[in-house]
């Protein structure tokens, strides 16, 4: 029912020959970090979510435009405005061999809601699930749930028989002390089964011989190896012994892009980054300025905005792999609205003007807080600008540190000035609106809107569209509140990233807005020049 | 003797606490769990219950208390990157961690000394400066550089060697080695190479200084007097005198090799301790850390307490000194 109305994905699918008859193939890959836990709950952490979709499978999944199709249910209906109708796949079988029935979905939609699961955000406004017969399933909502379907993509379905036999009914205590035995087993009725596990060595995963569905892809064992080190895995990939690196550092693409058996495939992804400001506080808390809040003044919101020479950022730092916008999410995200996307020029006249209107014409200092590893070259950005802002007269000091301590850290509103990413997992931009820019409310509201921007007419949209059933009116609200946004200026907006992934030339991938490898769309032709 | 290993097991004892109580203070500055594990959009009543759950909530001393008491009763907790309990963890990875540091330690002294050895004797032979200047680049270049330097010719450009990972292991019991399989004794070569290398030329310079200085001595001039061999001169009498400061350095030096694997086991994806601790402060996993800090401090009382012993080995003054030592 929801079509994005966007779907500039970047579909790679190289040699791809259709009718070819399928070989067994080895996709070796590597990436940063490794596969956490392969209990689905257990953890929310976006790659290991990735992997552990490769076993466990959903009720509905995303295509290559990230539209929403059946999974493990072939067809759903709304029965009241609150109650969906979910129809199960027949015949399908967990790889230890219990059917797929009702009672698994409601366990697993249970389990995901229980007090230790880590993945309950993903049932936000979801009262429950009851079984109806063998194959149908009903989802109940607080209230009318418009993108339920996307959030029902994270929701990985379990065996109820397979959890009580081994165990783990409860998902992992942290507390407790010995693992649970779905750390390192799985059983779900997806593409492949897993095989071995070796934490931050080996992970193989197997196609699964019983899966219900056809593949596109051709890959037939997964050999899944971390490679903390980035230039280990450039290496690594270089000398063939890995297919295929998730997250290639930028500084080696040129060397990767001019090997004649490399290639990189480069796509856009549904994160921006942007920089928010306190637009609470009566007085800055990292700021020289005494008894007032400058960000509190549009206009020196805006004065920033001016001073930020976005494209000098793309050019020299990003190399080229960003795409600089004014709007909160990007195209790929439904709700998107070309109108919203508009960023002031670079005009360093111009920002010292408004500073001047402001009542700043010497500027102020303050602090500005920074990652140092989470998003693309995320310091060094900051970095760039404190030396622009400098141009307009502001004195801004730089406090970069690990993502681990910075979150802590600006989550609690410890901050006068910062950067975020945003990424949207349900591809509808009510999702980043509620988080990012509705007023802070400690209920689910406002959770990463860690400047406290706050404007009543944009709660009332967003509030309006979180149970707006009418498709046309939920979108001109959305387009609305993004507009407002953008008038705001509730973040200043930097880009949007552009990832990169690199394989040798024989392989051929889905690149994904989501940065998730899909390994079912992944062929591993022959003749790869393997060393 | 007794007495003596006593007093310092006692010792160990308090390092190891003073360890973990410095671990603790810190821990709270390195950042918050709660945040990687619960993703995004967890809601503030979960990252409170689990900040509760985890303890996080508590002041460091109470937190610190409680990681004695457990660990009194040999419980190390879970890790909250992988959910395994951290002492099997930390199990599986000693082998890995051993091996590779022991291979360093082998090939630093069985290169470093008798290169010491015959820079110590012929100084101004060619070779002999050659090697004092390949050794300079071997102590002045850091770790990682030589570790991808050494990736880069071998792995990638030569294609001989595996850039990274442990390669094939052969589990004995618990322990697991990469020693009985080809591309485990492969795989072995390049970061045993990285990891040793400064070792290596500390080592030789170290045995070159000091046979130069006991070549000096009277009783290598009265030797020589007496007419006895220069195989006899250089290696029964120089060279076992040369021996106790090498034994400290290489005592200590083997202690900083395990400890100090970090850079050599991360850059090769070597799946021993240090990449395991590197993880866990990438992750602010708590437990993990904890727990290898307390083994590294461990290690190294022991690695102290078996130099001091083996003084008694090789220099026969402390024996003569200290009669309790009759065990000798």
């Amino acid at each position: 029912m929801l079509k994005p109305t966007h779907t500039a994905v970047a579909v790679m699918l190289g040699a791809l020959v259709i009718g070819a008859p399928l070989h067994a193939a080895t996709f070796r890959w590597a990436s940063q970090g490794d596969v956490l836990t392969f209990d689905p709950y257990a953890q929310n952490e976006s790659f290991n979510n990735t992997f552990n979709s490769y076993v466990y499978e959903s009720l509905v999944m995303y295509d290559k435009k990230f539209d929403v199709v059946p999974q493990l249910a072939t067809k759903w209906e709304q029965v009241s405005p609150t109650q969906w109708r979910f129809h199960l796949r027949p015949n399908v079988k967990f790889q230890e061999g219990e059917p797929l029935t009702a009672d698994d979905v409601v366990f697993s939609i249970n389990r995901q809601n229980s007090k230790r699961s880590m993945m309950k955000a993903y049932l936000a406004g979801i009262a429950g699930a009851k079984k109806v017969d063998d194959l149908t399933v009903d989802i109940m909502t607080d209230g009318p749930a418009p993108v339920l379907l996307r959030q029902l993509t994270d929701v990985r379905i379990m065996s109820k028989a397979w959890c009580e036999k081994h165990n783990v009914v409860e998902v992992q205590d942290y507390l407790a002390k010995e693992e649970t035995y779905a750390v390192g087993h799985a059983n779900g009725t997806g593409p492949y089964i897993l095989k071995s596990r070796e934490p931050d060595v080996k992970t193989v995963l197997d196609k699964n011989p019983g899966w219900w569905g056809k593949m596109e892809g051709n890959v037939t064992q997964i050999v899944y190896t971390p490679i903390k080190s980035a230039a280990t895995r450039t290496a690594a990939l270089l000398s063939g012994e890995v297919d295929f690196v998730l997250d290639p550092p930028l500084q080696d693409l040129p060397k990767l892009k001019s090997d004649a058996n490399i290639k990189v495939v480069e796509g856009q992804e549904n994160r921006t980054i942007f920089i928010g400001m306190d637009q609470k506080s009566d007085e800055l808390k990292y700021s020289n300025v005494k008894g007032k809040n400058p960000f509190k003044d549009l206009r020196v919101r805006q004065a920033l905005y001016y001073g930020m020479d976005i494209e000098a950022i793309k050019r020299t730092l990003m190399r080229g792999l960003s795409i600089p916008t004014g709007e909160l999410i990007t195209p790929q995200v439904y709700g998107y609205f070309p109108e919203a996307n508009k960023r002031p020029p670079y005009d360093v006249n111009k920002a010292k003007a408004l500073l001047k209107e402001a009542g700043y014409p010497d500027g102020f200092a303050v602090t500005l807080d920074c990652p140092n590893d989470r998003y693309i070259n995320d310091a060094l950005i900051c970095q760039a600008l404190t030396s622009m802002w400098a141009k307009i007269g502001l004195k801004v000091t730089l406090d970069a540190m690990p993502k681990a301590q910075y979150f802590a850290k600006i989550n609690k509103h410890d901050t006068s000035l910062y950067m975020l990413g945003w990424a949207v997992a349900t591809f509808d931009a009510q999702d980043a609106l509620i988080n990012l820019v509705h007023t802070p409310d400690g209920k689910g509201n406002g959770e990463y809107n860690d400047g406290s921007y706050s404007n009543p007419k944009m709660d009332a949209l967003i509030d309006a569209m979180k149970t707006e059933g009418d498709v046309k009116k939920r979108l001109s609200m959305i387009h609305d509140a993004l507009m407002l946004h953008t008038q705001d200026v509730a973040h200043m907006m930097l880009h949007q990233q552009i990832i990169p992934w690199a394989m040798r030339k024989n392989i051929a991938v889905t690149h994904s807005a989501d940065n998730r490898l899909r390994m079912w769309w992944v062929h591993v032709n022959e003749g790869n020049g393997k060393q | 003797m007794t007495a003596f290993i006593l007093r310092r097991v006692l010792q160990a004892i308090v390092v190891m606490l003073v360890v973990a109580l410095v671990a603790f203070s810190l821990f709270q500055y390195v950042g918050d769990p709660v945040q990687l594990m619960l993703g995004q959009f967890a809601t503030p009543e979960d990252r409170v219950r689990l900040t509760h759950e985890l303890g996080l909530d508590q002041p460091f001393y109470v937190q610190f208390f409680h990681f004695v008491v457990n660990a009194i009763h040999g419980q190390f907790g879970v890790s909250l990157r992988i959910g395994k309990p951290v002492s099997v963890l930390l199990a599986q990875r000693i082998p890995a961690t051993l091996e590779l540091s022991i291979c360093a330690a082998l090939l630093a002294l069985a290169v470093g000394i008798p290169a010491g050895v015959y820079a110590g004797l012929r100084p101004n032979s060619w070779l002999a400066r050659t090697l004092l200047s390949l050794s300079l680049l071997g102590v002045s270049l850091p770790t990682f550089l030589i570790g991808i330097l050494l990736i880069l010719v071998f792995a990638v450009i030569l294609g001989w060697l595996p850039a990274f990972g442990r390669g094939e292991v052969v589990h004995l019991g618990w322990w697991s080695t990469g020693l009985l399989s080809k591309t485990g004794l492969m795989s072995l070569i390049l970061p045993t190479i990285t990891l040793g290398l400064f070792q290596l030329t500390l080592i030789m310079r170290l045995v070159r200084s000091e046979m130069l200085e006991v070549l000096r001595t009277d009783y290598i001039k009265f030797a020589r007097a007496r007419g006895l061999r220069d195989r006899a001169i250089n290696f029964g009498h120089a060279l076992k005198n040369t021996l106790v400061p090498v034994i400290t350095i290489t005592g200590l030096q083997l202690g900083s090799i395990i400890a100090f694997s970090i850079i050599t086991e991360q850059v090769f994806q070597w799946p021993g301790m240090g990449l395991l601790f590197i993880q866990a402060v990438s992750y602010v996993d708590i437990p993990v850390m904890a727990a290898y800090l307390c083994l590294i401090a461990l290690v190294f009382v022991t690695i102290n307490l078996i130099v001091d012993l083996l003084y008694y080995v090789v220099d026969p003054r402390l024996r003569a000194d200290r009669p309790g030592g009759s065990g000798h």
